[in-house]
C-alpha cells in the first residue's frame, strides 16, 4: 500500500467517522412517538417533541378516523388498526383533528 | 307492541326507543302533517291515504366488526321488510353512511341490495361517502342534479322535500357543518313557498344539537332552522346516531333514525359513540319498527314500536 493510498484511506476514515458521529447525534436527538386512538380521543392529547421527532397515530377504534393539521398535515382515512406518520421539521404548536369527527382534537407542540 | 304516547313514556320505554337497531321507518304524509309508522304496522293499517315514503339510514356497507359482522345482510334484511309492506310506498330516502369506508365496492354491494326495493332513492352523503381519495364515488353516483356536495329539493306528494349535507368542511372542535353557501341557497329555495307547504329537510347528522361530547348536533343548524321559521309543518330526519330520537319545538319535530348496520349507545351511557357490541342474539331481537305520529303544534309525539322478535 502506497503511502498516498495510506492518507486517502485515512481521509476516508475520518469523514466517515464524522459521518458516524452526525449520525449518532441526530439518533440520539430524533424521537419516535405514538399517540393512540381510543374511544374517539387521542392520547395523549397534547404532546411536547424536538424537531426531527416523528409522531405516529394508531386508530384502535372500529370506527375511521383521520388526522388533520389545517396546510400542516393531512392522514389518509385511517380504518382498525391502520396508523400514519409525521416527522416534524419545525418548531411550532400543531393543532390537529380528525376531520370526521371534528369534536376530536389534539396539539403537538414543537421545539 | 307498546304505545309511548303522551304521559305514559317512561324512562325504560324511551330507552328502548334509543337503542333499538331498526330496518326502516315508514312516512306517510296526510293533510300535510308527515306521520310515521313501523313498517309491519303500515303493512297490517288500512291503506294510508296520500304520500307514503322510506327512511332508512346508516347502511355502513362494508362494516364487519363484532358489533355487526355483516351489516350487508342486515341491510339486505331491511329491504326485504321494505317488500313485504304490501302498500308500495312512493320512494325511499337514505339518509346517509350508504357504506363504511367509501369503497367502490362497498357503493355497489349498496345498490345491489337497496335496488332490490325498486323504488327511487333520494340519498344525502354521510361522512362515511366522502373517504375515498378523490371524494368522487358518491358524487358520480348520486350527486347528479344536486349542488355543492350533493344538496337539492324536490317535491312530492304537495310537500317539499329538502336534502341538505352537513358532512363536508368539518372544522375542529366543531360539529356538523352546512355551510354559508348551502344556506344561502336553502334560503333562496325557500323562497316564494307558501307556508302552508309542509317541508321536510333531511340530513344525516341530527341539525339539532343531540350530544356535542359526541359531535351529535349541527354547527350552523339553527340558521337553517331560522329560514323554515313561519312555516306551518316542518319535519327533520336525520340518521348518524344509529338510534331512535326526537323532539318536538314549536313547528318543527325532529326525528332520527335507526341504523340498518349496528346500534350505538345512548348518548354519555358509554366512553365513546363507537358501534355497541350487544349479544348476537339480542342484535336481531333488538331490530325493530317505529311508528311516529307527527302532529303539527303537539308537545309530544306518540310513537309506537314493535320488535321483530321476541
Amino acid at each position: 500500500m502506497t503511502f498516498a493510498n495510506l492518507r486517502g484511506l485515512g481521509l476516508a476514515l475520518a469523514i466517515a467517522a464524522v459521518a458516524l458521529l452526525q449520525l449518532g447525534v441526530a439518533g440520539a436527538r430524533a424521537q419516535d412517538i405514538n399517540v393512540t386512538i381510543d374511544n374517539f380521543t387521542f392520547t395523549p392529547p397534547e404532546l411536547n417533541v424536538k424537531v426531527g421527532d416523528t409522531v405516529t397515530w394508531t386508530n384502535h377504534d372500529d370506527i375511521p378516523h383521520t388526522v388533520v393539521s389545517a396546510g400542516k398535515f393531512r392522514s389518509k382515512t385511517m380504518d382498525t388498526d391502520n396508523s400514519f406518520s409525521f416527522t416534524f421539521t419545525s418548531a411550532g404548536d400543531y393543532k390537529y383533528f380528525c376531520s370526521l369527527h371534528p369534536h376530536m382534537t389534539g396539539m403537538i407542540k414543537v421545539e | 307492541m307498546s304505545d309511548h304516547e303522551g304521559n305514559g313514556v317512561n324512562r325504560r320505554k324511551v330507552l328502548e326507543c334509543m337503542t333499538w337497531a331498526g330496518t326502516g321507518v315508514l312516512w306517510t304524509i296526510s293533510g300535510g302533517v308527515p306521520r310515521s309508522l313501523g313498517l309491519v304496522d303500515a303493512a297490517k293499517a288500512a291503506e294510508p291515504a296520500g304520500l307514503t315514503f322510506l327512511q332508512i339510514s346508516d347502511s355502513h356497507v362494508g362494516f364487519d366488526k363484532p358489533a355487526n359482522p355483516n351489516a350487508l345482510g342486515t341491510l339486505e334484511e331491511a329491504i326485504a321488510k321494505i317488500n313485504a309492506i304490501p302498500n308500495k310506498p312512493s320512494f325511499m330516502i337514505h339518509t346517509g353512511d350508504i357504506t363504511h369506508l367509501s369503497k367502490a365496492a362497498e357503493f355497489d354491494n349498496a345498490e345491489k341490495i337497496i335496488s332490490q326495493a325498486k323504488l327511487d332513492v333520494h340519498y344525502v352523503p354521510g361522512e362515511h361517502d366522502f373517504l375515498d381519495e378523490e371524494v368522487k364515488f358518491y358524487k358520480d353516483r348520486y350527486g347528479k342534479d344536486t349542488k355543492g356536495p350533493g344538496y337539492y329539493s324536490f317535491d312530492a306528494g304537495g310537500a317539499h322535500f329538502i336534502g341538505l349535507v352537513n358532512v363536508v368542511d368539518l372544522k375542529a372542535g366543531g360539529l356538523g357543518n352546512l355551510g354559508a353557501e348551502q344556506l344561502e341557497w336553502l334560503e333562496d329555495d325557500l323562497k316564494g313557498k307558501s307556508k302552508s307547504t309542509p317541508i321536510v329537510v333531511f340530513a344525516h347528522i341530527p341539525l339539532w344539537t343531540v350530544y356535542p361530547q359526541w359531535g351529535w348536533g349541527t354547527e350552523d343548524g339553527a340558521k337553517a332552522l331560522e329560514y323554515l321559521k313561519g312555516f306551518g309543518s316542518v319535519t327533520v330526519l336525520n340518521g348518524h346516531i344509529h338510534q331512535v330520537m326526537q323532539k318536538v319545538e314549536g313547528n318543527v319535530t325532529f326525528h332520527t333514525a335507526r341504523s340498518t348496520a349496528f346500534p350505538q349507545p345512548a348518548p354519555g351511557t358509554a366512553p365513546s359513540p363507537g358501534p355497541m357490541k350487544v349479544e348476537d342474539s339480542k342484535l336481531r331481537g333488538l331490530l325493530g319498527i317505529a311508528s311516529v305520529n307527527f302532529k303539527q303544534g303537539d308537545q309530544r309525539l306518540a310513537i309506537i314500536d314493535t320488535p321483530l322478535q321476541g
